[in-house]
């Protein structure tokens, strides 16, 4: 039953992603190791992009899609209330018990764990999808000659559009538009 | 009912203008909850957020939630939920729809080759922004190495990796305040 196993993965990332946007991302990773059959690191990423330009929640989005690549638009609707179930249990606990889950020492001793790690997961799965959109690994392997590794277009136009987002602070569905017409002129 | 559709409604206007969550929501929530409807403070609306970031979750659902229930209770927590997801559920499965019938021309593959180095690039930045709020000592940069080599090379549960974590934060914490105790005794 896809929809229950769908519900079932996505309450336990709602439980567990903590710290919003991108949080989201080192779990569908890991998912999609779990489940090749369900989608590929290619696809996420272009999952990641379709979020990043559209609106709502990054993480919510990247649900819904990721049901709807597996399931279809009931498996869209599964994955995102199993997403967002475990909130709502959640925070309507620590809504009643507010002011002593806003000053207790325990909760900041967890966090104090928890916060680096979750910006290493997310570093990590930004280290895979470079891996994958800058590196030729399999033509590397294949041929041996270390200049084959690098996608010299791709790194290059990478750190173009880094300096550019650094710079020039405009919402990511500019870079995203530019990239894509980018993509079309150059064929990376 | 006709109380909880209204909240209803207003989350999914919200959902529906708000890009990429987050910190992108706060000014959209507070001119519609605060300015507009005086539904509550600026200040509760702060705290519902810092909780938001501080339990599991999405950030902009969790304080979804909080302010659907401090306004109806617990309907009102689950209706904002709903309401503020509904946006994301109806878009997606559109454009996910069309996508699939078009994936496979070449104009949309090679502009999706182009995206993807963008993808790079957005998720690179969104961790130097984080970086300074979420690692400030020593013990942070550890963790983040640790985890950041583990999960880099082997495909270990972020699960694991959470529970991990938090547990190392508060033992670690906990047997540092005792020693620092000691050391004044």
């Amino acid at each position: 039953m896809i929809y229950l196993h769908l519900i079932y993965e996505f309450f336990k990332i709602g439980l567990f992603a903590i710290g919003g946007g991108l949080a989201t991302l080192p779990f569908l990773q890991n998912l999609s190791y779990k489940y090749p059959e369900w989608y590929s690191i290619q696809d996420l990423m272009n999952m990641v992009a379709v979020s990043e330009s559209t609106p709502g929640p990054m993480g919510v989005n990247m649900s819904t899609y990721v049901g709807f690549t597996t399931g279809g638009i009931f498996g869209g609707i599964c994955s995102t209330l199993g997403l967002v179930a475990p909130s709502v249990i959640i925070i309507i606990i620590v809504a009643s018990i507010f002011n002593k889950f806003k000053n207790s020492p325990v909760v900041d001793k967890v966090f104090s764990g928890i916060r680096p790690a979750s910006m290493g997961l997310i570093a990590a799965a930004g280290f895979l999808v470079m891996k994958e959109a800058l590196f030729n690994i399999p033509l590397f392997k294949e041929s041996g000659a270390f200049m084959d590794l690098f996608k010299f277009k791709s790194i290059l136009f990478g750190i173009v559009l880094y300096i550019a987002f650094v710079k020039f602070n405009k919402h990511p569905i500019f870079y995203i538009a530019l990239a894509a017409a980018a993509g079309i002129i150059v064929k990376f | 009912m006709k109380e909880l559709l209204k909240l209803y409604l207003l989350f999914v206007k919200m959902g529906s203008v708000c890009f990429g969550g987050g910190y992108a929501m706060l000014p959209i929530l507070e001119r519609e909850l605060v300015t507009n409807r005086g539904w509550c403070t600026k200040e509760e609306l702060i705290d519902y957020y810092a909780i938001g970031q501080c339990t599991p979750g999405v950030i902009a659902v969790n304080t979804s939630t909080f302010i659907g229930h401090k306004l109806k209770g617990i309907p009102g927590g689950i209706v904002a939920t709903l309401g503020f997801v509904t946006p994301s559920i109806v878009i997606i499965s559109l454009i996910a729809t069309i996508l699939q019938y078009i994936t496979d021309l070449p104009v949309v593959t090679y502009a999706f080759g182009g995206i993807r180095i963008c993808v790079c690039v957005l998720i690179i930045s969104a961790t130097v922004k984080l970086w300074k709020s979420a690692i400030t000592n020593k013990t942070g940069i550890g963790i983040f190495l640790v985890v950041f080599l583990l999960s880099a090379i082997w495909d270990i549960s972020p699960v694991v990796v959470v529970i991990s974590a938090g547990l190392f934060g508060f033992i670690y914490r906990t047997v540092a305040e005792k020693m620092a105790g000691g050391k004044n005794k």
